[in-house]
């Protein structure tokens, strides 16, 4: 789960690490009280959770409080990259005299942390490591010991940063571990001219797999910006949205991956992601079945299933029954292969419904979404 | 022969005890897999009846490997209990932990694989479906029935792709199929697996499935180059996923430009590798390459 910058921030203040004065709001008038309470001249910054916010025109600096009701209502609504501004931070400007970069990224390969550090910051670091791979320090992080005072005084060395970031670095561990998140950065980090050492912009992605032990994380819920994902979200279901036509319904993640790029080889387009997992119950494949119909995009559905430990006729039987509770309003193409694949295609044959029709094989059954989709 | 997985392989079962290990135990015990114990500290000392068996529970894997001589564990134990799962069992000198566990946290699993790599103790997974040697053993959740034993090697990151594989070569047989798992954070990679097969006179071909997120397959194309010279079949999925968007498993993330299928596809192809667009033509090219 991603953060938003205002997020980021928090997060970073609360573990002691100095960041810009700042506020957040959705409401251009109250933008213009914020600028106030800032000292009139503030910078405004749209709060989306993607890069290149500032090339899109969003982050402008607005001299007074009337200047900053303005900017706000030009950026609030904006699109970015797909992303639609519902909030805008205002911060307190600062005096940079440079500017720096610090992460900690995981290193899968490796399987720990890496710390990765310029004194290059505030521009885009894969650029800065395609071109002057010299000018970024990447600094393996022992799991067993840390980033301690000394680790961080060596990261610091080596990628030419002020002694003034140890501090830093250290309380931006903390900031890892002790939240349990998988991404760190702080792009820039910069020395003010009166030689502090402030995060003006931060990213920050949670592990959802820690949630379990992060009970704060209930008031940051990731916030969908799709609302069938949010109704997915809902219904427990492991469901992300796509621009397409042929809703995909399939039990585990590399299959359904698999099933997205078959469909896309047929010549149309998958409208989502769907893994039902292993269990694929009656109530799952109805659930899922409602998200998808509810699609409006949605031109035809194919259910990909293949029995390894649930047996093909439990799905069938899970199918049959989520159609006594769902109105099927699209075909749907069902490829049931696997264990009890016989059985559960004579199930699937004797509900006999006018909208549903089997493939065998995976690729025949692909083939006959996509070109019902593109039939209508 | 076969790798890390053979009918003298005397399994533990961690978390045997629950639903989902009770569950596998049986199925594991019906696909010739030597189980040897449970461990559960609550349970020590009891025994569980899986149809004609009575497993023992142990109260630690020190003692199930002290009273059975047990080399392999499962580990079924929930998320919380993970890390702490698999530490003791590299404490006690298991030398191979399949971790079947889905949603362990990241900083966890970072830990134990340090900690495990430390003490020589191998890990598959986590968040994997483990590892079969069709007619020998099964150690995982993998369905043991839909294949037979023969001579292709598999290793993916993907269950279901996995099983689907084996279904499609059935007449041909495995000699072993790795699960090693889609989390970002895993012990056993694709390139450990290609190294072992290649080292297995029981393996002829190698097939490598893979998908969107991180660099191991463009990292496994350029050991297939370096170190490998059996045939290898490849098949990667994600092709259509979008750039910012996890896809199921929690590894399954394009970020920015890097982890895409396009770019797998064309590492493991520039290094000699057949890659399918679809599972079911991965199996062609597996039939294709096995008839030359």
């Amino acid at each position: 789960m991603d953060l938003y910058e205002h997020q980021a921030r928090e997060l970073f203040e609360e573990h002691g690490i100095l960041v810009p004065k700042a506020e957040v709001t959705e409401s251009p008038r109250e933008a213009r009280e914020i600028a106030r309470r800032l000292g009139g001249r503030v910078v405004v910054k749209a709060q989306v959770k993607t890069g290149g916010r500032g090339k899109a025109g969003g982050v402008k600096l607005a001299a007074d409080p009337a200047a900053a009701e303005l900017t706000a209502r030009q950026i609030l609504g904006m699109d970015i990259k797909g992303h639609t501004v519902g909030k805008v931070m205002l911060a307190q400007p600062v005096d940079i005299e440079s500017e720096f970069y610090v992460s900690y990224v995981l290193d899968r390969a490796a399987g720990r942390f890496l710390a990765i550090a310029s004194a290059e910051g505030g521009m885009d670091i894969e650029e800065v490591a395609a071109n002057r791979p010299e000018a970024v320090a990447r600094i393996p992080v022992d799991p067993s010991e840390g980033v301690t005072t000394a680790k961080a005084a060596q990261i610091a060395q080596v990628a030419g940063l002020p002694d003034r970031t140890v501090d830093v670095l250290v309380r931006l561990w903390d900031v890892l571990t002790r939240e349990d998140a998988v991404l760190v950065e702080v792009n820039p980090l910069v020395r003010t001219s009166g030689g502090q050492i402030l995060a003006l912009d931060g990213k920050v992605t949670l592990d959802d797999n820690a949630r379990f032990r992060q009970e704060r994380w209930g008031t940051q819920e990731a916030a969908h910006d799709d609302a069938l994902e949010a109704a997915a979200a809902a219904k427990g279901l492991n469901y992300v949205k796509l621009d397409g036509e042929v809703g995909i319904i399939g039990n585990g993640a590399g299959l359904v991956m698999s099933t997205l790029d078959v469909v896309a080889g047929c010549g149309a387009r998958p409208a989502n992601f769907l893994d039902i997992g292993g269990g694929a119950s009656a109530q799952i494949m109805a659930d899922g079945l409602s998200v998808i119909l509810s699609d409006s995009a949605v031109k035809s559905v194919f259910v990909n299933v293949f029995g390894g430990i649930t047996a093909c006729d439990a799905v069938a039987d899970g199918i049959v029954q989520a159609l006594e509770s769902v109105r099927l309003t699209k075909p749907l193409v069902v490829r049931l292969d696997g264990n009890s694949a016989v059985e559960g295609r004579a199930i699937l044959d004797g509900r006999a419904h006018p909208l549903v029709e089997q493939a065998t094989t995976m690729d025949g059954a692909a083939r006959r979404a996509a070109e019902l989709a593109n039939a209508h | 022969m076969a790798i890390y997985l053979t009918k003298e392989s005397k399994v533990l079962v961690q978390g045997m005890t629950g639903a989902e290990g009770m569950k596998h135990t049986r199925r594991m015990l019906a696909a010739g897999t030597n189980v040897v114990g449970g461990v559960n500290p609550r349970k020590a000392g009891r025994s569980v009846d899986f149809d004609d068996r009575a497993v023992p529970v142990f109260g630690s894997v020190a003692e199930g490997i002290a009273a059975t001589g047990a080399d392999v564990t499962v580990v079924f134990v929930p998320p919380v209990f993970a890390k702490a799962a698999v530490t003791e069992a590299a404490d006690a000198g298991i030398p191979l932990a399949v971790v079947i566990t889905e949603g362990i946290p990241v900083h966890d699993a970072v830990t134990f694989h340090a900690y495990a790599a430390a003490k020589g103790t191998r890990i598959i997974g986590p968040n994997c479906p483990g590892l079969i040697t069709p007619g020998q053993s099964n150690a995982g959740i993998i369905p043991a029935d839909i294949t037979k034993a023969g001579r292709i090697g598999l290793v993916s990151k993907s269950g279901t792709l996995t099983y689907q594989l084996m279904y499609e070569l059935r007449d041909i047989g495995f000699s072993t199929c790795v699960g090693i798992g889609g989390d970002p954070v895993i012990g056993t990679t694709h390139i450990d697996c290609l190294a072992a097969f290649q080292d297995d006179p029981d393996t002829d071909l190698i097939v490598l499935i893979g998908e969107i997120g991180g660099d191991a397959e463009e990292r496994a194309a350029a050991y297939v180059r370096d170190h490998v010279t059996k045939p290898v079949v490849a098949y990667i999925a994600g092709f259509t996923a979008p750039e910012g968007k996890t896809m199921g498993h929690a590894g399954a993330i394009v970020s920015g430009s890097s982890g895409t299928a396009q770019a797998k596809k064309e590492a493991l192809e520039a290094a000699g590798v057949r890659v399918g667009s679809t599972p079911t033509e991965t199996a062609r090219l597996v039939l294709d390459r096995l008839a030359q």
